[in-house]
């Protein structure tokens, strides 16, 4: 357990170094000298120099990167040029709204995935499993901010049932928190439940073919039973560990969603700075996010092996 | 049976022609496919089909709902909506088709040299692969065209750039499995020098794959260049484009829905369209995938 924790572990550490490489390089995109696009549009050479001085950007190019990675490793992400506010007290502030936003999408993934993929597995070929999987394309091709926008028209503008925009913090109104956020959720939760879909009735046929399913069955174990307890627990490993790695299409669709509904979260922190050319606000945001897919690519690994006592071996 | 002409076997005998008639026998994928020469054909002939100049503003006609005159409605200035969505197709397959273009020819030879030569250069290739792939897709592309600026080339560079690692990887993959297959070792057997047995024993070997996953890639392109266009990353305005014309819709759902559905539905249609194509090319391509 622990050789195969270091194993993994010392496997991460090219990956991090690359990304790390990835994200510094980003600023040699710009065109002309960052310091000169800092200094907006009066160019005073006086605040060019101060740029250039305080961002090492007279150094040479392994050095710049070697200041950079030092203060990322000391919990220094740069500072936003705008708000003149540190990176990461940018990042810990808006985290909380998108995990939200994540936690619930996630959760109507789940719900609605998970069943629908059993259900077409177990009726494989049969009409509920057309219409999962012509559900599943449909949510698969449908561009999440055009579902919001819909999804505001009919909800809100239509009906007047839920709020099209705002956010409001769980722990001053919960009740008018959770009415802001559902739309916005099941937005970005409907791309993830058609893969979720797609994995789980793969997964479920799979193992609905294995030998010892059909023993269950031999044994007169009802259907039900034979599909909840045996087939599902054993096809669900795979599916929970997609649903780790689905993260990133969460932070992805968080983005759009959050600019749809204007949510004050991840996705807005880096569109604003986008538009403000708030470029260490850029890299952080990419940075933390590909840190934390990272991590939790390795905690999946790590939950698959725990629960799968063949790799152990 | 017996009424097939010998004449005609050997003519139906080679597999990219038995992988057509699998294709064509998909529904899906063939209405897919009508769907999409739909769009190409909208977008070649886009200034034919516009009833109107997709950036004339006309004060008279602000916002005014779906009608003869205007079958899918005008927008915010004026400006005629069916014409723009005509219009608009051109960025987005633009977009679709020239960021999976730059995808595979960065990809297709990367992975096969990381494949092929393996060692040190197959590790370096692969932990940089998984660097890339650990950033979010679309945070990446984001970033990418942040830094590059905002124009529909800057956009079609993020993305292809973002989406190459996939091809990297797949590639590698095949090449892999093709590498210890017995022709290519005759090849080597025989004397081929390396780039002759790379280009023309294994790479036409490891392609159905790769044009399945390029179908499905322009599907993802399109809702990414969409995405970047909608951010303001993408096409700039006054220019149509499906996903910045949604940026716009969303300030007027309440008194002008019509400026949302249609781009939207475009996209949706577009999208779809190549996901059925690309599941159906799968299927006829690799029949042993299921």
């Amino acid at each position: 357990m622990l050789q195969y924790f270091l194993k993994r572990l010392a496997a991460i550490i090219p990956t991090v170094f690359f990304v790390t490489v990835i994200i510094f390089g980003l600023q040699q995109l710009l065109p002309g000298d960052a310091a000169s696009v800092l200094a907006g549009e009066n160019q005073d050479p006086e605040v060019i120099a101060y740029l250039q001085k305080k961002m090492h950007l007279d150094e040479p190019l392994p050095v710049r990167y070697a200041y950079w990675i030092s203060g990322v490793f000391h919990g220094d992400l740069g500072e936003s040029m705008r708000i003149q506010q540190p990176v990461l007290d940018l990042i810990k502030e808006k985290l909380p709204v998108t995990l939200q936003l994540a936690a619930m999408a996630m959760l109507i993934a789940l719900l609605i995935g998970i069943p629908a993929g059993i259900v077409s597995a177990v009726g494989k070929d049969s009409a509920w499993d057309y219409l999962a999987n012509v559900i599943a394309l449909w949510g698969l091709s449908t561009p999440n901010f055009w579902l919001g926008i819909l999804m505001i028209l009919v909800f809100s503008v239509q009906l007047g049932w839920l709020p099209a925009s705002g956010y409001i913090s769980p722990f001053e109104d919960l009740g008018a928190n959770l009415a802001a956020m559902i739309m916005p959720a099941f937005v970005l939760g409907n791309a993830i439940a058609a893969v979720l879909m797609r994995h789980t009735r793969s997964a479920m046929l799979q193992v609905l073919n294995a030998d010892y399913v059909r023993t269950a069955r031999a044994k007169g174990l009802n259907e039900r039973r034979v599909v909840l307890k045996h087939a599902l627990r054993n096809a669900l490993t795979p599916i929970i560990t997609l649903g780790a790695l689905e993260f990133g299409t969460l932070l992805s669709g968080a983005v759009l969603t959050e600019q749809v509904f204007s949510i004050p979260g991840f996705g807005k922190l880096i569109v604003d700075a986008v538009f403000n050319r708030d470029y260490a606000v850029v890299q952080g945001v990419a940075l933390f996010t590909s840190s934390v897919y990272i991590l939790l690519n390795l905690l999946a690994d790590l939950a698959y092996f725990v629960v799968n006592p063949r790799l152990r071996g | 049976m017996s009424a097939v002409l010998p004449a005609a076997l050997p003519r139906e005998a080679t597999p990219a022609r038995r992988a057509l008639r699998r294709l064509m026998r998909r529904r899906g994928a063939m209405l897919g496919l009508a769907i999409v020469v739909m769009f190409v054909v909208l977008a070649l002939f886009a200034p034919w089909i516009a009833p109107y100049d997709p950036v004339a503003t006309s004060w008279s006609a602000v916002r005014k709902p779906p009608s003869l005159q205007y079958l899918f409605g005008t927008d915010e200035i004026g400006r005629d909506v069916l014409s723009r969505v005509v219009w608009g197709a051109r960025a987005s397959l633009l977009a679709g088709l020239v960021s999976v273009c730059i995808s595979m020819a960065l990809g297709v030879p990367i992975g096969l040299l990381a494949a092929y030569v393996g060692g040190w250069t197959d590790s370096l290739i692969s932990r940089f692969t998984d660097a890339m792939l650990a950033v979010p897709f679309l945070i990446l592309a984001i970033a990418l065209a942040a830094f590059l600026g905002p124009s529909l080339s800057n956009a079609m560079i993020a993305i292809g750039v973002s989406a190459t690692p996939i091809f990297i990887r797949l590639t590698r993959a095949q090449v892999l499995a093709m590498k210890v297959e017995d022709f290519v070792e005759a090849a080597r057997a025989v004397g081929n020098p390396h780039w002759r047995i790379a280009l023309r024993h294994i790479l036409p070997n490891v392609l159905p794959p790769l044009i399945v996953q390029a179908s499905l890639a322009i599907a993802a392109a399109i809702i990414a260049e969409a995405s970047l266009s909608f951010l303001g990353l993408g096409q700039q305005p006054p220019a149509p484009s499906w996903g910045s014309m949604l940026n716009t819709a969303k300030n007027y759902v309440d008194n002008a829905p019509w400026m949302a559905i249609w781009p939207g539905l475009s996209i949706f249609l577009l999208v779809l369209s190549f996901n059925l194509l690309g599941d159906g090319l799968r299927d006829a391509l690799d029949p042993k995938h299921k």
